[in-house]
């Protein structure tokens, strides 16, 4: 009995070592080193013995960091960019996932499939089918030409806008699908107390529906934030030259100068950035789950 | 207990045949060889070949400095080719088993030494110029008949820019290439080395990059042959390839490369082989088959660049090697310059630079 309780509780934190924490040891490591011609492109290695892996390991790339404005500012920038997309994701995402909880019992299971439907081909494909329809000679400016509402064509491939577009139709699905499980569980009896004792239907809305799929809103504004903020693909195939994020600057520092130490450096930052979002989700989740028992 | 054993002796014998069946792994730039080549060469060795390709040499390093890349072929350019060999990334070649190694053109295999002192570690497979590609009718509509098209002035030149941003230009995501070009605009020595030289490219970039469409290594090709852009600064053989595809679909696109008159860089990309290839026979089994002038000539005449072998020039069609932009003239030649890698620190200047350029920031 105590065995399986400790194989219960066991599994979880061997999941969270092998999966989070040695990877992540792995990168802090890394962060710590200096770079050097050779394979792999950093020293010292686990080869030159543990004193002298300790010995030499020091936060200079840290301090690099500071010393260039680049890096806060494409931190700035991801933010800005993950906190737009997750709004716009929301706006977009609730009313789906209400019109969703509305429907007709047996039209549910279709809907969701429909949701989840795009997942079944490869993201990468997906991203670039947006780059044939944004496009200057894309389908939505022959469209809007065809039309005649634009007489030349709109540039939104290559700008921001694409980028925030991308975003949006990417995480849809992780927006939409806990707003649902929110509202599905919904009791519709209290809308109708509300409108019983003198609320609008508008006020029954957002007094009683809104606070009540708060979980799920907060669950998929999580979901969608912390993935975007991070987003490298996104951005490099739809996003023009001037899109600055934090995706990009590893990759450059990481391609480009082969200066893994820095690049590593940049990772353990965005991940402390990342664990306030990270454990705020937690204890919502934490919270979720107490209220239900 | 059964199934154990039955699974076991089942993917045992699946690990047996695919061991049996010799896999060269080769990871070359893409739209780089007559595919063709490749059914050839697994017909004539009965090796299986799988092929990967790349769009810039800072991905093919990245892989080789991690090891364990798992590919037994990879084809640096010039300067990456010289870093790579001093991390110890290479194995040399043994040449008992190129027996076409006769074919190569002393030429280049000269030049390529600058990167590879005594020609060790690696054969040429091909070399070419850093130009411009223009869609003629389109920059002349844009800037007149006399617009500058075999000069750096036109892509360099804000006021030149400025009229080309709406038919869209393209230069390539490589600050290695870029930075050099636009020293030798201003005429000042394009392999330089030192931060402050380095740094006087910077304007002469920023003044223009507003007005660059995309920086990208190999949208070009199709951009330029489709006529979504107009201008791009590219490899030579790329720009013939697009201008092939746009003669191919006759959509009235004609395009035309030229080695800018300020001097051009002169690039040598190269096939070596990993120090932890899996199978490094097979890697000399296929540069040997490289190494064949019908070969290396089919390959050539594919993608339009010149080839680091001799031997196949009886074989070139003359859209090739009667191209002074594939094989440029003895003039030509000597307004090629060549350039050496960055010193780490340098490097880190030259990227932030390139960043800043394309960003703002």
């Amino acid at each position: 009995m105590n065995l399986r309780r400790f194989a219960l509780i066991a599994v979880p934190y061997i999941w969270l070592l092998a999966l989070f924490l040695i990877p992540f040891i792995i990168v802090f490591k890394i962060s710590l080193s200096d770079t050097a011609l050779s394979i792999p492109p950093y020293t010292p290695t686990l080869k030159d013995g543990f004193a002298a892996l300790i010995s030499q390991l020091d936060f200079e790339n840290f301090t690099f960091l500071a010393s260039d404005d680049l890096y806060w500012k494409a931190y700035l920038s991801s933010l800005r960019i993950a906190l737009v997309s997750t709004i716009l994701t929301l706006l977009v995402g609730y009313p789906i996932a209400y019109g969703m909880a509305r429907a007709p019992e047996e039209w549910r299971a279709t809907l969701m499939m429909l949701v989840i439907l795009p997942f079944w081909t490869s993201f990468l494909i997906r991203v670039y089918a947006w780059m044939g329809i944004l496009s200057n000679e894309g389908l939505l400016n022959q469209l809007l030409m065809g039309m005649g509402l634009t007489s030349e064509p709109l540039q939104i491939l290559n700008t921001n806008t694409a980028v925030y577009i991308g975003i949006v139709y990417t995480y849809l699905p992780f927006m939409i699908l806990p707003i649902y499980a929110a509202l599905d569980r919904l009791d519709e009896s209290l809308n109708e107390a509300a409108e019983d004792l003198g609320c609008s239907r508008m006020q029954a809305f957002w007094l009683v529906t809104i606070p009540l799929s708060r979980n799920g809103i907060v669950a998929g504004s999580f979901l969608v934030f912390i993935p975007a903020l991070g987003e490298f693909v996104i951005p490099s195939l739809l996003g023009g030259s001037g899109t600055l994020m934090i995706g990009k600057v590893l990759w450059e520092e990481f391609f480009n100068n082969r200066d893994w130490p820095v690049a590593s450096a940049v990772a353990v930052i965005l991940l402390l950035i990342l664990i306030i979002p990270i454990i705020l989700f937690q204890r919502n989740q934490q919270k979720q789950a107490e209220a239900e028992q | 207990m059964k199934h154990a054993i039955l699974s076991s002796v089942a993917l045992a014998t699946v690990m047996a045949a695919a061991a049996s069946a010799e896999t060269v792994r080769v990871y070359n730039w893409s739209d780089y060889i007559d595919e063709s080549l490749l059914e050839k060469f697994e017909k004539e060795t009965g090796i299986e070949l799988v092929y990967d390709v790349f769009d810039s040499n800072e991905v093919l390093e990245t892989k080789m400095l991690a090891g364990g890349s798992g590919y037994d072929v990879v084809v640096p350019s010039g300067t990456f080719l010289q870093r790579q060999i001093s991390a110890g990334a290479f194995q040399k070649l043994d040449k008992s088993k190129l027996t076409n190694i006769d074919n190569v053109w002393d030429v280049i295999a000269e030049r390529v030494s600058k990167y590879d002192p005594g020609n060790e570690y690696a054969i040429n497979y091909m070399w070419g110029t850093t130009g411009i590609g223009v869609n003629v009718d389109k920059v002349k509509e844009a800037l007149g008949e006399d617009a500058p098209l075999d000069s750096l002035a036109l892509i360099f030149e804000p006021e030149n820019m400025k009229k080309l941003q709406d038919c869209g230009v393209h230069f390539l995501d490589a600050p290695v290439e870029m930075i050099p070009a636009a020293l030798a605009y201003i005429g000042e020595d394009p392999d330089a080395q030192d931060p402050e030289t380095l740094k006087k490219a910077e304007p002469v970039l920023s003044a223009v990059a507003p007005y660059v469409q995309k920086f990208h290594s190999s949208e070009y090709i199709n951009a330029l042959a489709n006529g979504d852009i107009c201008v791009a600064f590219g490899w030579s053989g790329d720009v013939l390839q697009a201008r092939d595809r746009a003669a191919e679909a006759g959509n009235g696109v004609e395009l035309a490369y030229n080695a800018p008159t300020e001097g051009a860089l002169m690039w040598f990309d190269n096939m070596a082989i990993p120090v932890d290839a899996p199978n490094p026979d097979g890697a000399h089994k296929f540069l040997n088959f490289i190494l064949e002038a019908e070969n290396a000539a089919a390959a050539s005449n594919y993608v339009y660049y010149a080839n680091g072998n001799k031997a196949s020039q009886e074989f070139l069609e003359e859209d090739v090697i009667g191209d002074p932009a594939i094989y440029p003239t003895e003039k030509t030649l000597e307004n090629l310059y060549t350039t050496s890698p960055y010193a780490p620190k340098v490097q880190r200047v030259v990227t932030r630079m390139w960043t800043k350029i394309k960003s703002g920031t």
